[in-house]
């Protein structure tokens, strides 16, 4: 067999030695731009998971690889000027250099014709071959020049960077965080050869061209560095090694084979450098083609499995990457953290670690955010007296408290029963506050109820809760004194009016359908149906809209009658007061309509008219949707505007929800999905949220609580709503 | 969770009568239902009309299309028909949807593949309002009509699902990935406030016997998922030969979560039916299961 590298970089050389290696009859060239002892670049890092991957692939270059490398397991983060430490991240690292050395010598040794200092412009240039495999980088000409079969796609970060090195001796992974005059720089720096380390500088493009790095050349962008990076350096050297500042190329490839012609490494996908190296990517890659090679004699197989193989591991390394790379971009709005929230939440930012994990990793630091978490809460529970004695042993920041006003809450967790649709003429039906007992029996730090109606004109269904009725008040005063008095969770209400969604069926079969008979009259910010099989709302009036309001100041002084501890108001998921927000459903042409600000003006008048009934010691949540999920409809940036808005108005904390603006809305549902709007309306507006979106474990409520992205968590364990629970005794 | 079997309907050369005896047998064994796939362009039985087929034969199985292709039918006769097995079955049937991945499927049907997902959108809705608001008979066994189910991966599916129908029908793989997708579906079900929760439903498929059995097992799947290219391999690789196997896809699933798992075959004999039947009752599974 024939084959054909282009590409004599780490992708291109060990593809060639481990197919040799297990092929010695196959007659293999690689072909190389630059000459055998030029390379860019400093360092690479490995995990152990992939070091012991290159063990099984070929274990003499594997064994010089560890001869040379550095390992740490310490990840160092300078922010603020406090150094905070987490170990237990087990990375390992070599000079790009060394690297290559021990390739290239390994690939003389087996017989592998290597030739260096050869361009190849043209593929005609390097004649017949059985395989062609194309690890000509991120520039591939190979890829590019049957871009139509490949489909790759190429997008460009937002942040600048530059890849330095520095005579710096560095015991750990190190994040160093900087503001200057100019904003905003965080470097990436590790060792990687026991006496020079690599440091990566990046920052967004407005502090790029600040500080005028865009016209600044090699000497003037390393000058830059130096002087901002003076403290951390002690007096070493920033060295550079033909470094440029870039934009960081994320590509994504469709197809990963065409005919006899495989591509590898750099020239199928990158990854953002915050979470490993192209390296280690590029080198998996061709260990799983060489292994499908081994394995088939049939060709077509082989390049299947290996695409496979790999591209299913590779798409979920670029999804954390990404998330990796945007929290990098976007870093500005998590500045306003302490170090310790800061330090977390950079830690777990691409979704892969968890507080669990970083508790197995380094107890210590596990009980550092623990006790952060706990003082935090005693502070805030002691406004007296502040100087209190530090707690030395602290639950997970789950089981901290969170007093809000007047009202405390013991932990931070939340439950709603779902829905049972059972209640008549909006009295609640006994099953649905059973539950709610339930949910406060079962440790809740705070207990919501269902959406419930204001009027009767206000409800969703015929057998939707309401609390228009004295008689809907002492059903609500039952449940919220046994709470009371049996537990230590709070209750809030969500006060709700349908809007356009309003006069429909049970919600048994699903949400939206019209009632087959005893219709009663909608009406929403303007005269759009939820669907066209949906009643047509009437364009609310003026006389209509101060009704509305007297119905929700009623429902206020009710919902303190019957001893609610919180209300929450509802702005979200296209019902009444949410048409308003949404320009996809409100066309208005008087000051209720127009830009976000006059779309706002209903929702908030109807906050303060509440925040004026509802007790000043008793906090007001307002849910909100952080994006319409549908074309045309707000946005998360619009999220943080509302939330902004609602927080100089003097709401004590954001509900973040999304979608159901109209019959379009698609979420992209799962796991903890609700999560990035939260961190985002949370950090972007400084106002306490809280989240939910199908959190099931402790330990998911631990990572959001400690990373900052939430203040309180609605959990939906799979158990709340199953009908064996036993109704507790009065 | 219970476990259903798949009828040998869209095995090439299964003849009338192997349907009708695998029907009964299923009726008298371990089985919760029966299920049927969907496919125009194939040597392959229609699956209404093959659910019809046996339902005359049967008295208690659940009678389960997991799925058939929506959008190629037509609203009012699908409900139609529907309602006809649904009434005629005593409400046994489980109609899931989905939009089906197979293009010519569409072309042959001369049906437009470009708004597939929202006329499938469309079609849930219709199907419920017709049952519901008696627009025509048959009256359906119970008010709604039939438990609908939807099938696919998209965003849009899990929309769909808690929107229009009763649960959640996923289409294959490793226990793992039901995880995800059941996921994705009780993340729907509870951000739209529906009481209650999502049926799950999931499929599976075996060859029990000698090598040769097995052989012809994965030759049958590598023909059917042709139309898929190389991921036909990996469907091949996932198919349960060995009563290990079979055992621990169905522990798998049920830690999952899933309702109803319905296991089909890849070879048209009857003693395929009688071997998994002896797995589930070597795991204590009842005869006649309900």
């Amino acid at each position: 067999m024939k084959i054909v590298i282009l590409g004599g970089g780490p992708a291109g050389l060990y593809s060639g030695l481990l197919i040799k290696k297990a092929n010695p009859a196959c007659d293999i060239t690689i072909f190389e731009r630059n000459a055998a002892d030029v390379t860019y670049g400093w360092g690479v890092v490995f995990s152990d998971r992939t070091l012991a991957s290159f063990q099984r692939a070929d274990n003499k270059t594997y064994e010089q690889i560890t001869d040379h490398f550095v390992i740490w397991d310490t990840i160092d983060v300078y922010y603020r000027n406090q150094k905070m430490s987490c170990g237990g991240h087990v990375i390992s690292s070599i000079s790009r250099k060394s690297l290559l050395n021990i390739l290239q010598n390994r690939c003389f040794e087996l017989g592998i014709n290597l030739r260096f200092s050869c361009e190849i412009d043209d593929l005609a240039e390097i004649g017949d071959y059985d395989l062609l495999i194309a690890a000509d980088g991120l520039n591939s000409i190979v890829r590019k020049r049957y871009e139509s079969s490949f489909k790759p796609s190429l997008e460009y970060g937002k942040a600048r960077y530059i890849w330095l090195g520095a005579n710096k001796v560095l015991d750990a992974f190190t994040f160093i965080f900087c503001e200057n005059e100019h904003g905003l720089f965080q470097v990436h720096s590790y060792p990687f050869n026991g006496t020079t380390s690599t440091f990566i500088i990046e920052c967004d493009e407005a502090s790029w061209l600040k500080a005028g790095l865009d016209k600044a050349d090699e000497i003037q962008s390393l000058n830059y560095c130096q002087q901002l990076l003076e403290d951390n350096l002690g007096g070493a050297k920033l060295l550079s090694n033909n470094s440029k500042w870039i934009s960081f190329p994320m590509l994504k490839t469709r197809h990963w084979h065409y005919k006899n012609i495989v591509l590898v490494g750099d020239a199928i996908h990158t990854a953002h450098f915050s979470i490993g190296s192209g390296t280690k990517l590029a080198m998996e890659d061709t260990i799983a083609l060489s292994s499908a090679l081994e394995k088939h004699a049939d060709l077509e197989t082989v390049l299947n499995e290996y695409e496979l193989e790999r591209k299913p591991v590779v798409e979920i390394f670029q999804r954390a990457a990404r998330e990796s790379q945007s929290y990098f971009e976007t870093l500005k709005r998590h500045m306003t953290l302490d170090p310790v929230p800061f330090t977390f939440n950079l830690l777990t930012r691409s979704g892969r670690i968890t507080y669990d994990d970083l508790r197995l990793r380094d107890q210590s630091f596990g009980d550092v955010v623990d006790r952060w978490y706990a003082n935090k809460a005693l502070t805030l529970s002691n406004t007296e007296n502040s100087s209190v004695a530090q707690a030395l042993f602290a639950p997970p920041p789950l089981f901290t408290s969170l007093t809000l006003r007047r009202v405390h809450l013991p932990n931070r967790i939340a439950l709603s029963p779902r829905p049972i649709c059972a209640a008549q003429n909006g009295l609640p039906a006994e099953a649905y506050t059973n539950q709610m007992r339930n949910a406060a029996c079962s440790r809740a730090g705070l207990v919501v109820t269902e959406q419930v109606a204001i009027s009767a004109q206000g409800r969703i269904t015929p057998d939707c809760s309401g609390i228009y009725h004295a008689d809907h008040v002492e059903a609500w005063k039952r449940v919220i004194e046994f709470i009371h008095n049996h537990t230590s969770a709070k209750v809030a209400i969500q006060l709700n009016h349908a809007g356009r969604r309003g006069s429909t069926r049970s919600r048994a079969k699903g949400p939206d359908r019209s009632l087959q008979e005893d219709n009663w009259p909608l009406f929403s910010a303007s005269s759009i149906p939820y669907s066209p099989s949906n009643q047509v709302p009437v364009e609310i009036n003026r006389a209509d809209m101060g009704n509305v309001r007297n119905d929700f100041v009623l429902a206020t002084q009710r919902a303190n009658e019957a001893g609610f501890d919180v209300l929450q108001l509802n702005f979200a998921q296209g019902y009444l007061l949410a048409s308003f927000i949404s320009p996809l459903t409100n066309h208005r042409q008087d000051e209720y309509g127009g830009d976000l600000h006059h779309r706002m003006r209903f929702p908030l008048e109807i906050f303060d008219a509440i925040r004026a009934t509802w007790p000043q010691d008793k906090p007001i949540f307002v849910t909100i949707s952080a994006s319409d999920c549908v074309r045309g409809g707000t946005e998360v940036d619009d999220a943080v505007r509302v939330a902004q808005m609602l927080k100089e108005h003097a709401c004590d904390i954001i509900a973040v929800v999304t979608g159901q603006t109209t019959i379009d809305s698609e979420p992209a549902y799962g796991r903890g999905f609700l999560t990035p709007f939260s961190d985002r309306i949370r950090n972007e507006a400084g106002i306490l949220t809280m989240v939910g979106g199908y959190l099931t474990t402790g330990d998911e409520v631990n990572t959001i609580i400690a990373a900052g992205r939430a203040d309180l968590c609605i959990m939906d364990p799979p158990q709340l709503n199953d009908l064996y629970w036993a109704t507790p005794a009065t | 969770m219970q476990i259903g079997i798949g009828l040998p309907s869209t095995l090439p050369g299964a003849q009338g009568q192997l349907i009708l005896e695998w029907a009964s047998r299923a009726d008298e064994g371990p089985f919760s239902s029966l299920g049927v796939l969907d496919r125009l362009v194939y040597d392959s039985y229609d699956p209404l009309i093959t659910l019809a087929t046996v339902a005359g034969i049967t008295q208690r199985v659940k009678l389960a299309t997991t799925i058939i292709i929506g959008p190629l039918h037509n609203n009012s006769l699908l409900a139609k028909t529907a309602a006809s097995l649904d009434a005629l079955s005593c409400g046994r049937l489980v109609l899931g949807l989905a939009v089906g991945a197979r293009k010519e499927d569409y072309d042959a049907a001369g049906v437009d593949y470009q708004d597939r997902g929202k006329r499938l959108s469309e079609q849930l809705s219709s199907l419920r309002s017709i049952w519901e608001d008696d627009f025509f008979g048959p009256k359906t066994t119970r008010h709604s009509g039939p438990d609908l189910l939807v099938g696919g991966l998209s965003d849009q599916s899990f929309a769909r699902m808690v929107r229009y129908t009763d649960g959640y029908v996923h289409g294959g793989g490793p226990p793992r990935a039901f995880t995800r997708a059941a996921e994705k579906a009780f993340a729907a079900w509870s951000d739209a406030g529906r009481p209650g929760r999502p049926q799950l439903w999931a499929q599976g498929y075996f060859a029990l016997g000698n090598e040769a059995v097995t052989k012809a097992g994965y030759r049958y799947l590598r023909d059917y998922y042709a139309f898929t290219g190389p991921f036909a391999e990996r469907i091949a690789a996932g198919l349960l030969t060995s009563p290990q196997a079979v055992a621990q896809f169905i522990r798998g699933y049920q830690d999952a979560g899933c309702d109803e798992l319905v296991l089909f075959p890849t070879i048209p004999d009857v003693a395929q039916l009688d071997r998994l039947a002896e797995i589930l009752y070597a795991q204590g599974r009842m005869r006649r299961a309900g």
